[in-house]
């Protein structure tokens, strides 16, 4: 398989994780965004990986990695925004510190 | 065009798909659900390029347990104005641009790199040879990893409490 397919595929995801970054107004819906930027990086890591056949899997056990700091990034970041939304009522991050 | 690649093109095409779907839904959950599909074309990817054990990682963390978590988070945070809540900001287009740039630029950059270079698949990533690798060459990461979740966890639970307190 051409190592560019999965490389061009994460430039897309990345990019479109990027417009949600960016675009959206929800905080829940900005760390998908961040996820799917994640999964991005997380692909480029098993491409290199797999077309370099490291001895130390390097790639993958980084990409595990990645996973793992994923999951506690969101576990975190969405208590964060429980915590804002009991605070001010609402994660639009637009409206947030307009009128609390 | 092998099998592998014909398959590899149309997860790629489902996941670009239901990506965007789930980046531009105006429903929040529906938003959360293209994000599985994403999530589990991106897991067969990998399984496409010998990674086994990381795409069922993915499958039990991603798609298991972290849209699990978005979808608890949005109904939690459910508002009862409306579904404006799930509307996109005022600066849209450009962030659209902006998302465009970066994957054309980041897509150039990779093919003046790596064009014609080919994926031989001579070592496959089962559990085993990445368990031999995870705790012979990579201890030490990971041990301070299972202290980075600690640490994530217990903040997690302060900050829950914390905010509840008051």
């Amino acid at each position: 398989m051409p190592l560019l397919y999965p490389l061009l595929l994460a430039a897309a995801l990345f990019g479109v994780g990027l417009y949600g970054v960016l675009a959206r107004r929800n905080a829940v819906l900005m760390l998908l965004g961040v996820e799917l930027m994640l999964n991005a990086v997380n692909l480029n890591l098993v491409a290199f990986d797999a077309w370099f056949a490291d001895a130390m899997h390097t790639g993958q056990v980084l990409t595990l990695f990645t996973i793992t700091l994923a999951a506690a990034e969101i576990g975190l970041g969405l208590a964060i925004v429980l915590a804002l939304y009991r605070a001010v009522r609402t994660i639009d991050v637009d409206r947030v510190g307009e009128d609390v | 065009m092998t099998l592998a690649e014909l398959v590899f093109l149309v997860l790629a095409v489902i996941a670009v798909g239901s990506a965007l779907l789930s980046m531009t839904s105006g429903q929040l959950v529906h938003s959360a659900l293209w994000l599985v599909v994403t999530l589990g074309a991106v897991a067969g990817c990998f399984l496409l390029m010998t990674a086994e054990f990381v795409a069922w990682v993915q499958v039990l963390v991603y798609v298991g347990s972290v849209v699990v978590l978005v979808i608890f988070a949005l109904m939690l945070t459910r508002q009862s104005t409306g579904e404006k809540s799930a509307e996109v900001t005022g600066n849209r287009w450009l962030a659209a641009i902006l998302g465009v740039v970066a994957a054309i630029g980041l897509g150039a950059t990779m093919i003046a790199g790596f064009r014609g270079e080919e994926i031989e698949g001579r070592r496959i990533g089962t559990a085993g040879s990445i368990g031999h690798a995870l705790f012979t060459d990579w201890v030490l990461p990971f041990e301070i990893l299972s202290g980075v979740l600690l640490a994530a966890l217990v903040g997690a639970i302060v900050i829950s409490r914390s905010g509840s307190d008051r």
